[in-house]
């Protein structure tokens, strides 16, 4: 009996860990990008060395090296670190692979304590932390994301990203390049800026052309690499030979396309040529060093929050980073270039 | 249309022989390891660490077989730690399983950051076409253009049926694991078996985690086998202590996976959380219902006392 009993949780714990791990390893949630004012006037150099340390802590959901979403702010905190002159003028500490939300809230607190001047959460499941922590230390800046709530507080910034925008410029791509007019994407869970990406990927598809096939999976999971690359072997054997996707899952799914050997792939979050040099078109890059520039400042003059903000391509918060190793013929690239004239325009309006 | 449903349910197969690799080493291996009686619920682990270990070696040195190796090295490592811990320390064998999983998440996901640090991938192994076998239609497509590794896996299924219920040393392993007083009194080494059996279940495990890095993903990732350890484990109470059962049970649910990846690009309208869940829901429903538990070792997870208990 007893035996039964261990095996029965034995037998749980990966549906717990799926469970559990799915909304706490989904970085970025729920984030309607419409009600951001995000005048992120970002200057490279709007940061001085101030005469006092800046200390930043930062918590992740996944690792700093996951070519994604953690990646991308942990990369923009160092560029700041570089421009601030260095680990004298400008610490960072970090924590990655908060999966569970309780240690996360812990070690939010933690910092706090420890008088830092910006913690960043990044990642949309420590909102609840964050309202609850920063009414606690008044004096600590806090920002989160990806999300467009402050809270009403005076000390907590919030910050999105517009993943759809990047979306649609390799949609359009996307749908330029394929010959099989059959495109696969492979998603984890339908929330957050995996859902944003996808939708606008999908409006720059059938802005092209609305009869090329799209199949979308989702494997449920931010993290099962092995149900990823499943998931893309199945577009690539219905015929599909154009791949996208989102989460750092999806290193899977670009060994799949790498295996298929003639299957193209675009990327979000991070640039993912290194993964397969030969196949990555493009990627969309998040960029917060844009927002960061302009946070940074405003708590050194004593401003700790009360600001959202959106990383747009119309600000260079988002990037189109064309990978040199991928041959693109100069009429498709002139039409992801007018796509992204025209988002950043404002003759385009994708929706998240 | 027809030919159609007809490549689609070949895809399907295909998928499902290959998603089931991983689940028949492991589960073979923690076959073996309960037929003497000892419950690793440290699979999980062994296979991160096997993982690992391929996918380095792989990386390192460009040779696959590099990587089997070494992970079957690093399998065997694991085992030894396993075996200290429950057969000769005694320790209660779930809780130190469990131990044993987290640490081998731990070891990897440190190993991985320090030696190799961002994600890459490696050129695992590839699909190898078998001579007049691959060419029979459907059938070959679903069984014979696998990559060595699958091969191997479903080879191992009769060499473990046979080892295990036909050879001198088998029934040594029963004995064991049925009546390890028995066993004793006749001249059976009850602390060697265990040993052997637990290393050697540690080394199929460690191989189940280098089909998952470098002949079905072809990368290493932090916590690559998603929670696969766990599963296999549940496969052997599934399978009843036979490789026959076992064999039945990863190739169900590595088909319900397939299925279900392939029921979304199909287009077919269920939510896809419901999908995701199908296999694990399987799992749990097949494991309350089957009446295998008479199969059940005698003395699995007990400690063997000379003279006591």
């Amino acid at each position: 009996m007893k035996i039964r009993k261990l095996l029965l949780v034995a037998a749980a714990l990966p549906i717990i860990v799926a469970a559990c791990g799915t909304p706490a390893a989904s970085a970025p949630s729920v984030a309607p990008q419409s009600a951001s004012p995000a005048a992120a006037t970002a200057s490279q150099s709007a940061a001085p060395p101030a005469a006092k340390l800046f200390r930043v802590a930062l918590l992740m959901p996944s690792s700093t090296t996951d070519l994604a979403f953690s990646q991308s702010m942990y990369q923009a905190l160092v560029a700041m670190q570089g421009k601030a002159g260095g680990q004298a003028n400008f610490e960072i500490k970090f924590t990655e692979n908060m999966f569970s939300v309780p240690d996360a809230q812990a070690a939010i607190r933690d910092y706090a304590s420890q008088g830092f001047d910006l913690v960043v959460a990044h990642g949309s499941q420590y909102g609840a932390g964050v309202e609850e922590i920063a009414k606690d230390f008044p004096k600590v800046s806090f920002a989160w994301g990806t999300d467009v709530n402050t809270f009403g507080l005076p000390n907590v910034f919030a910050y999105t990203a517009a993943a759809e925008q990047g979306g649609y410029v390799n949609g359009v791509l996307a749908a330029t390049l394929t010959k099989s007019r059959t495109i696969g994407v492979t998603g984890p869970v339908e929330v957050g800026d995996a859902k944003t990406y996808i939708a606008g990927f999908s409006q720059g598809v059938a802005a092209v052309d609305p009869a090329i096939k799209i199949s979308k999976t989702w494997t449920g999971s931010f993290s099962d690499v092995a149900a990823m690359t499943e998931a893309a072997k199945a577009h690539i054997t219905a015929g599909a030979d154009v791949l996208t996707g989102s989460s750092q899952s999806v290193v899977g799914s670009i060994g799949a396309a790498k295996e298929a050997g003639n299957v193209l792939w675009f990327g979000t979050q991070a640039d993912q040529a290194s993964l397969a040099p030969k196949l990555v078109v493009a990627s969309q890059v998040y960029d917060w060093t844009v927002i960061l520039g302009d946070m940074i400042p405003k708590i050194q003059s004593g401003t700790l929050g009360g600001e959202t903000y959106t990383l747009q391509l119309s600000n260079g918060g988002l990037k189109i980073a064309f990978n040199p190793g991928y041959a693109l013929s100069a009429e498709a690239k002139a039409v992801a270039d007018k796509a992204i004239a025209d988002i950043t325009s404002g003759a385009v309006k994708v929706t998240p | 249309m027809n030919e159609a449903v007809l490549a689609t349910v070949v895809a399907v197969l295909a998928a499902s022989l290959r998603l089931a690799t991983p689940y028949l080493y492991a589960s073979l291996g923690e076959m073996f390891a309960q037929r003497s009686g000892v419950l690793n619920l440290g699979v999980d682990g062994i296979m991160l660490v096997g993982a690992f270990v391929a996918f380095y070696g792989t990386l390192t040195t460009g040779s696959v077989w590099v990587g089997v190796a070494g992970a079957m090295v690093a399998g065997l490592a694991m085992g030894l730690l396993m075996s200290v811990v429950s057969v000769t320390l005694k320790a209660e064998q779930g809780i130190s399983g469990i131990g044993l999983s987290l640490f081998g998440l731990g070891l990897s996901s440190l190993l991985f950051k320090v030696l190799v640090g961002t994600v890459k991938t490696v050129d695992g192994f590839r699909p190898i076409r078998l001579p007049l076998l691959g060419d029979i239609p459907y059938l070959g497509e679903i069984f014979f253009t696998q990559s060595p590794p699958v091969y191997v896996a479903f080879l191992l299924v009769p060499i473990s049926w046979y080892v295990l219920e036909r050879t001198p040393w088998g029934l040594t392993v029963r004995a064991v694991g049925q009546n390890p007083a028995a066993a004793d009194t006749l001249g059976v080494n009850v602390t060697l078996t265990r040993y052997v059996c637990v290393c050697l279940g540690a080394v199929f495990a460690g191989l189940a985690g280098a089909s998952l890095s470098i002949a079905s993903v072809n990368l290493f990732q932090e916590n690559l086998t998603a929670g696969a350890g766990y599963i296999a484990v549940a496969l052997v109470y599934f399978g009843g202590w036979r490789p026959v059962g076992i064999l039945m049970g990863a190739l169900l649910f590595g088909t319900v996976t397939a299925i279900q990846l392939r029921m979304q690009v199909l287009g077919i309208a269920i939510p896809s959380d419901f999908a995701v869940m199908l296999p694990y829901v399987l799992t749990i429903v097949v494991l309350t219902f089957s009446a295998n538990r008479a199969r059940q070792p005698a003395a699995l997870n007990q400690p063997f006392e000379r003279g006591g208990a």
